[in-house]
Protein backbone atom coordinates (compact mmCIF):
# COMPACT_ATOMS: atom_id res chain seq x y z
CA UNK A 1 0.00 0.00 0.00
CA UNK A 2 1.50 3.20 -0.84
CA UNK A 3 1.09 6.14 1.77
CA UNK A 4 0.93 10.02 1.46
CA UNK A 5 1.29 12.07 4.63
CA UNK A 6 0.28 15.47 4.70
CA UNK A 7 -0.16 18.62 7.53
CA UNK A 8 -3.13 20.34 6.93
CA UNK A 9 -3.60 23.51 9.59
CA UNK A 10 -3.37 21.96 13.01
CA UNK A 11 -4.38 18.65 11.71
CA UNK A 12 -1.94 15.69 9.75
CA UNK A 13 -3.42 12.72 7.76
CA UNK A 14 -1.45 9.24 6.47
CA UNK A 15 -3.44 8.42 3.56
CA UNK A 16 -2.54 5.27 2.01
CA UNK A 17 -4.18 3.82 -1.20
CA UNK A 18 -3.63 0.47 -2.59
CA UNK A 19 -3.79 2.12 -5.89
CA UNK A 20 -0.97 4.71 -6.90
CA UNK A 21 -3.63 6.94 -9.09
CA UNK A 22 -5.27 8.85 -5.83
CA UNK A 23 -2.40 9.45 -4.08
CA UNK A 24 -0.40 11.16 -7.41
CA UNK A 25 -3.55 13.04 -8.07
CA UNK A 26 -3.79 13.96 -4.38
CA UNK A 27 0.26 14.74 -3.99
CA UNK A 28 -0.45 17.30 -7.33
CA UNK A 29 -3.32 18.75 -5.71
CA UNK A 30 -1.54 19.43 -2.40
CA UNK A 31 1.61 20.50 -3.55
CA UNK A 32 3.72 23.04 -1.56
CA UNK A 33 1.81 21.68 2.11
CA UNK A 34 4.00 21.18 4.73
CA UNK A 35 5.13 17.45 5.82
CA UNK A 36 3.24 16.28 8.39
CA UNK A 37 4.86 15.41 11.62
CA UNK A 38 4.62 11.97 13.10
CA UNK A 39 2.50 10.60 14.68
CA UNK A 40 -0.30 11.45 12.15
CA UNK A 41 -3.65 12.74 13.94
CA UNK A 42 -5.58 10.12 11.05
CA UNK A 43 -5.33 7.46 9.02
CA UNK A 44 -7.64 7.33 5.93
CA UNK A 45 -7.07 3.81 3.76
CA UNK A 46 -8.34 3.44 -0.01
CA UNK A 47 -8.89 -0.22 -0.02
CA UNK A 48 -10.55 -2.57 -3.38
CA UNK A 49 -14.03 -2.96 -1.96
CA UNK A 50 -13.24 -6.91 -2.52
CA UNK A 51 -9.90 -8.27 -3.40
CA UNK A 52 -10.71 -8.51 -6.59
CA UNK A 53 -12.55 -5.49 -7.26
CA UNK A 54 -8.55 -4.02 -6.99
CA UNK A 55 -8.25 -4.76 -10.75
CA UNK A 56 -11.57 -6.01 -11.95
CA UNK A 57 -13.61 -3.06 -11.82
CA UNK A 58 -11.50 -1.27 -9.73
CA UNK A 59 -14.10 0.01 -6.66
CA UNK A 60 -12.35 2.21 -3.83
CA UNK A 61 -13.86 1.23 0.11
CA UNK A 62 -12.77 4.34 2.68
CA UNK A 63 -11.29 2.80 6.11
CA UNK A 64 -9.21 4.24 8.57
CA UNK A 65 -9.15 5.00 12.22
CA UNK A 66 -12.83 6.21 11.96
CA UNK A 67 -15.57 4.86 9.24
CA UNK A 68 -18.92 4.50 8.78
CA UNK A 69 -20.46 0.57 8.10
CA UNK A 70 -23.01 2.01 4.87
CA UNK A 71 -20.17 4.23 3.06
CA UNK A 72 -20.46 3.04 -0.60
CA UNK A 73 -17.85 2.57 -2.59
CA UNK A 74 -16.72 4.58 -5.57
CA UNK A 75 -14.91 4.13 -8.61
CA UNK A 76 -11.44 4.31 -9.03
CA UNK A 77 -11.77 7.49 -11.28
CA UNK A 78 -13.25 9.09 -8.39
CA UNK A 79 -10.44 8.18 -5.83
CA UNK A 80 -9.17 11.45 -4.71
CA UNK A 81 -12.75 12.26 -3.88
CA UNK A 82 -13.06 8.90 -1.97
CA UNK A 83 -9.68 10.45 -0.47
CA UNK A 84 -10.78 13.87 0.19
CA UNK A 85 -14.45 12.09 1.83
CA UNK A 86 -12.49 9.69 3.93
CA UNK A 87 -10.58 12.97 5.29
CA UNK A 88 -13.76 14.63 6.28
CA UNK A 89 -14.68 11.32 7.71
CA UNK A 90 -11.70 11.13 10.34
CA UNK A 91 -12.46 14.99 11.09
CA UNK A 92 -15.98 14.62 11.34
CA UNK A 93 -16.06 11.57 13.74
CA UNK A 94 -12.60 11.74 15.74
CA UNK A 95 -12.16 15.59 15.82
CA UNK A 96 -11.91 17.07 19.47
CA UNK A 97 -9.52 19.05 20.17
CA UNK A 98 -11.12 21.92 18.15
CA UNK A 99 -15.16 22.75 18.07
CA UNK A 100 -15.65 21.78 14.45
CA UNK A 101 -18.36 24.31 12.23
CA UNK A 102 -18.85 22.97 9.04
CA UNK A 103 -18.42 26.33 7.69
CA UNK A 104 -15.82 28.04 5.12
CA UNK A 105 -13.96 31.00 6.62
CA UNK A 106 -11.42 33.92 5.30
CA UNK A 107 -9.50 36.36 6.95
CA UNK A 108 -8.49 40.05 6.71
CA UNK A 109 -6.20 41.85 8.82
CA UNK A 110 -6.12 38.97 11.77
CA UNK A 111 -10.22 38.68 11.69
CA UNK A 112 -12.09 35.76 10.33
CA UNK A 113 -15.38 35.87 8.44
CA UNK A 114 -17.06 32.66 9.18
CA UNK A 115 -19.84 31.39 6.39
CA UNK A 116 -22.41 28.47 6.96
CA UNK A 117 -24.96 27.26 5.79
CA UNK A 118 -26.41 23.85 4.51
CA UNK A 119 -25.06 22.24 0.93
CA UNK A 120 -26.15 24.83 -2.30
CA UNK A 121 -25.64 27.76 0.10
CA UNK A 122 -22.50 28.34 -1.79
CA UNK A 123 -20.45 28.30 1.29
CA UNK A 124 -17.20 27.23 -0.73
CA UNK A 125 -17.85 28.95 -4.43
CA UNK A 126 -17.86 32.46 -1.65
CA UNK A 127 -14.98 31.43 0.35
CA UNK A 128 -12.48 30.68 -2.96
CA UNK A 129 -14.05 33.79 -4.47
CA UNK A 130 -12.87 36.16 -1.35
CA UNK A 131 -9.43 34.11 -1.83
CA UNK A 132 -9.07 35.25 -4.47
CA UNK A 133 -9.73 39.08 -4.06
CA UNK A 134 -7.25 40.09 -0.66
CA UNK A 135 -8.79 37.34 1.44
CA UNK A 136 -6.95 34.86 3.35
CA UNK A 137 -8.17 31.72 2.40
CA UNK A 138 -8.76 29.69 5.65
CA UNK A 139 -11.24 26.72 4.65
CA UNK A 140 -14.29 25.90 3.10
CA UNK A 141 -15.49 22.75 4.68
CA UNK A 142 -14.24 22.90 8.03
CA UNK A 143 -13.65 25.70 10.79
CA UNK A 144 -11.75 24.79 13.50
CA UNK A 145 -12.92 27.32 17.07
CA UNK A 146 -9.99 26.77 19.52
CA UNK A 147 -11.66 25.02 22.85
CA UNK A 148 -9.19 27.29 24.69
CA UNK A 149 -8.49 30.41 22.86
CA UNK A 150 -11.70 30.76 21.07
CA UNK A 151 -9.84 32.14 17.58
CA UNK A 152 -10.67 30.38 14.21
CA UNK A 153 -7.45 27.65 13.20
CA UNK A 154 -7.35 27.04 9.14
CA UNK A 155 -7.82 24.04 7.89
CA UNK A 156 -7.18 25.52 4.28
CA UNK A 157 -8.22 21.96 2.05
CA UNK A 158 -8.32 21.55 -1.33
CA UNK A 159 -11.78 23.81 -2.30
CA UNK A 160 -14.44 21.61 -4.23
CA UNK A 161 -16.14 23.14 -7.20
CA UNK A 162 -19.26 22.46 -9.18
CA UNK A 163 -18.06 22.53 -12.35
CA UNK A 164 -19.98 25.69 -13.55
CA UNK A 165 -18.98 27.74 -10.81
CA UNK A 166 -15.48 26.99 -11.94
CA UNK A 167 -16.53 30.10 -14.91
CA UNK A 168 -15.88 31.98 -12.00
CA UNK A 169 -12.06 31.66 -11.11
CA UNK A 170 -11.09 32.46 -15.29
CA UNK A 171 -7.85 33.61 -13.98
CA UNK A 172 -5.75 30.40 -11.61
CA UNK A 173 -3.75 28.73 -13.09
CA UNK A 174 -4.01 24.88 -14.12
CA UNK A 175 -1.82 23.33 -12.36
CA UNK A 176 -3.79 24.53 -8.49
CA UNK A 177 -6.52 22.40 -10.38
CA UNK A 178 -7.37 18.69 -9.94
CA UNK A 179 -8.74 16.57 -12.67
CA UNK A 180 -12.32 16.59 -13.48
CA UNK A 181 -14.99 14.43 -11.00
CA UNK A 182 -17.71 13.14 -13.36
CA UNK A 183 -20.59 11.46 -11.80
CA UNK A 184 -20.13 12.66 -8.24
CA UNK A 185 -23.06 12.79 -5.70
CA UNK A 186 -22.58 16.67 -6.28
CA UNK A 187 -22.33 16.40 -10.15
CA UNK A 188 -19.57 17.12 -12.01
CA UNK A 189 -16.66 18.97 -9.45
CA UNK A 190 -13.19 19.81 -9.75
CA UNK A 191 -10.83 20.36 -6.83
CA UNK A 192 -9.02 24.48 -6.51
CA UNK A 193 -5.97 23.93 -4.18
CA UNK A 194 -5.77 27.24 -2.40
CA UNK A 195 -3.26 29.90 -3.06
CA UNK A 196 0.10 30.28 -1.65
CA UNK A 197 -0.60 32.49 0.61
CA UNK A 198 -3.26 30.65 2.17
CA UNK A 199 -0.79 27.41 2.03
CA UNK A 200 2.37 29.40 3.77
CA UNK A 201 -0.14 31.29 6.13
CA UNK A 202 -2.10 27.91 7.45
CA UNK A 203 -0.36 28.52 11.20
CA UNK A 204 -1.96 31.83 11.28
CA UNK A 205 -5.48 31.59 13.30
CA UNK A 206 -7.51 34.81 13.43
CA UNK A 207 -9.99 36.32 15.47
CA UNK A 208 -13.89 35.58 14.37
CA UNK A 209 -15.58 39.17 13.83
CA UNK A 210 -18.32 37.98 11.77
CA UNK A 211 -20.79 34.99 11.16
CA UNK A 212 -22.38 34.68 7.73
CA UNK A 213 -25.61 32.44 6.71
CA UNK A 214 -25.67 33.21 2.81
CA UNK A 215 -28.44 31.83 0.79
CA UNK A 216 -28.36 31.34 -2.90
CA UNK A 217 -30.81 31.56 -5.54
CA UNK A 218 -31.02 32.68 -9.43
CA UNK A 219 -34.29 34.36 -8.59
CA UNK A 220 -33.41 35.97 -4.83
CA UNK A 221 -32.70 39.92 -4.80
CA UNK A 222 -29.73 40.93 -2.43
CA UNK A 223 -30.74 41.11 0.58
CA UNK A 224 -29.36 41.58 4.40
CA UNK A 225 -30.87 40.69 7.86
CA UNK A 226 -29.49 40.87 11.29
CA UNK A 227 -29.54 36.88 12.99
CA UNK A 228 -29.82 37.22 16.87
CA UNK A 229 -27.17 35.30 19.53
CA UNK A 230 -30.10 32.81 19.95
CA UNK A 231 -30.47 31.52 16.45
CA UNK A 232 -26.80 31.54 15.41
CA UNK A 233 -26.34 29.58 18.27
CA UNK A 234 -28.96 26.42 17.19
CA UNK A 235 -27.90 27.22 13.61
CA UNK A 236 -24.39 26.56 14.73
CA UNK A 237 -25.41 23.73 17.09
CA UNK A 238 -26.55 22.16 13.88
CA UNK A 239 -23.54 22.77 11.80
CA UNK A 240 -21.54 21.16 14.33
CA UNK A 241 -20.21 17.66 13.97
CA UNK A 242 -19.16 17.26 17.23
CA UNK A 243 -20.55 19.93 19.82
CA UNK A 244 -22.30 16.82 21.58
CA UNK A 245 -19.50 14.80 21.86
CA UNK A 246 -17.02 17.65 23.19
CA UNK A 247 -19.81 18.28 25.92
CA UNK A 248 -19.20 21.55 28.43
CA UNK A 249 -15.96 22.55 26.43
CA UNK A 250 -18.47 22.90 23.33
CA UNK A 251 -20.66 24.86 25.20
CA UNK A 252 -18.55 26.87 26.77
CA UNK A 253 -16.22 27.28 22.99
CA UNK A 254 -20.30 27.76 21.26
CA UNK A 255 -21.67 30.15 23.77
CA UNK A 256 -18.25 32.73 23.64
CA UNK A 257 -18.55 33.10 19.81
CA UNK A 258 -22.07 33.80 19.42
CA UNK A 259 -21.86 36.76 22.45
CA UNK A 260 -18.74 37.86 20.97
CA UNK A 261 -19.56 37.77 17.03
CA UNK A 262 -22.62 39.01 15.52
CA UNK A 263 -24.47 37.29 12.92
CA UNK A 264 -26.18 38.26 9.19
CA UNK A 265 -28.15 36.89 6.89
CA UNK A 266 -27.98 37.26 2.87
CA UNK A 267 -29.27 36.69 0.09
CA UNK A 268 -27.78 36.54 -3.52
CA UNK A 269 -27.96 35.97 -7.09
CA UNK A 270 -24.66 36.50 -8.25
CA UNK A 271 -21.16 35.54 -6.98
CA UNK A 272 -20.40 39.30 -7.22
CA UNK A 273 -23.75 40.67 -5.13
CA UNK A 274 -22.33 38.33 -2.53
CA UNK A 275 -18.50 39.48 -2.84
CA UNK A 276 -20.56 42.89 -2.44
CA UNK A 277 -22.62 42.33 0.27
CA UNK A 278 -19.41 40.72 2.33
CA UNK A 279 -17.63 44.07 1.32
CA UNK A 280 -20.05 45.88 2.84
CA UNK A 281 -20.80 44.15 6.26
CA UNK A 282 -17.22 43.81 7.02
CA UNK A 283 -16.97 47.48 6.68
CA UNK A 284 -19.93 47.77 9.28
CA UNK A 285 -18.82 45.19 12.11
CA UNK A 286 -14.90 47.08 11.51
CA UNK B 1 -54.41 21.77 48.01
CA UNK B 2 -50.70 21.71 47.02
CA UNK B 3 -48.94 20.98 44.20
CA UNK B 4 -46.60 18.55 43.28
CA UNK B 5 -42.87 19.31 44.28
CA UNK B 6 -40.69 19.36 42.12
CA UNK B 7 -36.29 19.67 42.30
CA UNK B 8 -33.93 20.53 40.07
CA UNK B 9 -29.72 19.65 40.03
CA UNK B 10 -28.16 21.72 42.25
CA UNK B 11 -26.37 24.71 40.44
CA UNK B 12 -23.01 23.14 39.47
CA UNK B 13 -24.46 20.39 37.38
CA UNK B 14 -26.01 23.30 34.85
CA UNK B 15 -23.96 26.39 32.93
CA UNK B 16 -25.95 29.45 31.64
CA UNK B 17 -25.37 32.04 28.98
CA UNK B 18 -27.38 34.80 28.56
CA UNK B 19 -28.54 34.95 24.50
CA UNK B 20 -30.83 37.78 24.41
CA UNK B 21 -34.04 37.50 25.53
CA UNK B 22 -32.81 33.54 25.64
CA UNK B 23 -30.60 31.75 27.45
CA UNK B 24 -28.64 28.19 26.41
CA UNK B 25 -28.89 25.87 29.13
CA UNK B 26 -26.44 23.35 29.70
CA UNK B 27 -27.32 20.36 31.46
CA UNK B 28 -23.91 18.30 32.73
CA UNK B 29 -26.17 15.48 34.10
CA UNK B 30 -27.66 14.70 30.66
CA UNK B 31 -25.25 16.54 28.57
CA UNK B 32 -27.65 18.30 26.91
CA UNK B 33 -28.23 22.10 25.53
CA UNK B 34 -31.70 23.64 25.82
CA UNK B 35 -32.76 27.20 24.76
CA UNK B 36 -34.80 28.42 28.04
CA UNK B 37 -37.05 31.80 28.04
CA UNK B 38 -38.08 33.36 30.61
CA UNK B 39 -39.38 32.29 33.22
CA UNK B 40 -37.89 28.61 32.47
CA UNK B 41 -34.28 29.59 33.62
CA UNK B 42 -35.68 31.71 36.83
CA UNK B 43 -37.61 28.47 37.70
CA UNK B 44 -34.52 26.53 37.30
CA UNK B 45 -32.53 28.80 39.82
CA UNK B 46 -35.31 28.39 42.26
CA UNK B 47 -35.35 24.67 42.12
CA UNK B 48 -31.72 24.43 42.07
CA UNK B 49 -31.18 21.99 45.16
CA UNK B 50 -34.32 23.31 46.91
CA UNK B 51 -37.47 21.22 46.30
CA UNK B 52 -40.71 23.22 46.28
CA UNK B 53 -44.48 23.25 44.72
CA UNK B 54 -45.19 25.95 42.31
CA UNK B 55 -46.66 28.35 44.96
CA UNK B 56 -43.33 28.44 46.82
CA UNK B 57 -41.56 28.85 43.81
CA UNK B 58 -43.55 31.86 42.99
CA UNK B 59 -42.17 33.15 45.94
CA UNK B 60 -38.85 32.21 45.43
CA UNK B 61 -38.83 34.22 41.63
CA UNK B 62 -41.09 37.18 43.42
CA UNK B 63 -38.59 37.81 45.76
CA UNK B 64 -36.13 38.89 42.69
CA UNK B 65 -38.29 39.45 39.59
CA UNK B 66 -41.64 41.22 39.17
CA UNK B 67 -44.04 39.08 38.54
CA UNK B 68 -47.07 41.26 36.78
CA UNK B 69 -49.06 38.11 35.42
CA UNK B 70 -52.76 37.56 37.23
CA UNK B 71 -52.09 34.31 36.12
CA UNK B 72 -48.75 33.90 37.24
CA UNK B 73 -49.69 30.13 39.27
CA UNK B 74 -50.98 28.63 36.40
CA UNK B 75 -48.00 29.60 34.15
CA UNK B 76 -45.40 28.53 36.73
CA UNK B 77 -46.80 25.41 36.81
CA UNK B 78 -47.29 24.70 33.33
CA UNK B 79 -43.58 25.40 32.83
CA UNK B 80 -42.80 22.99 35.46
CA UNK B 81 -44.55 20.52 33.62
CA UNK B 82 -42.71 21.30 30.24
CA UNK B 83 -38.96 20.93 32.23
CA UNK B 84 -39.96 17.81 33.77
CA UNK B 85 -41.02 16.42 30.47
CA UNK B 86 -37.36 18.11 29.61
CA UNK B 87 -36.05 16.40 32.54
CA UNK B 88 -34.51 19.29 34.13
CA UNK B 89 -36.96 18.98 36.95
CA UNK B 90 -38.25 15.97 38.68
CA UNK B 91 -40.92 15.08 41.67
CA UNK B 92 -38.88 15.85 44.55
Amino acid sequence: MRRLELRIGPVSFRIGSAWAGPLDQLECLYAGYPAAEAPCDFTVRLEPARPWRRFLRPSVAIAGDYWLPDTAPLPLSLGLLAAEMGMNLQMALGQRRYLLLHAAAVEREGRALLITGPSGAGKSTLAALLGERGWRFMGDEFALVGLDDGLLHAFPRAVSLKNEALALFPDVAPERLGPLLEGTPKGTIRHLRPNDEAVARMDQPASPALILFPRFDRELEPAVRPVGAAEVFVRLTQASTNYVALAEPGFAALTRLVTNVPGRAIDYATGEQAVALVERLWEEVR
Amino acid sequence: MAGPRFVADPPEAARTVALETLTAFYHAPSGTTHILAPPAPQILEALAGRPGEADEVLARIGERFELASDDAPAAIAARLAELEAAGLVRRA
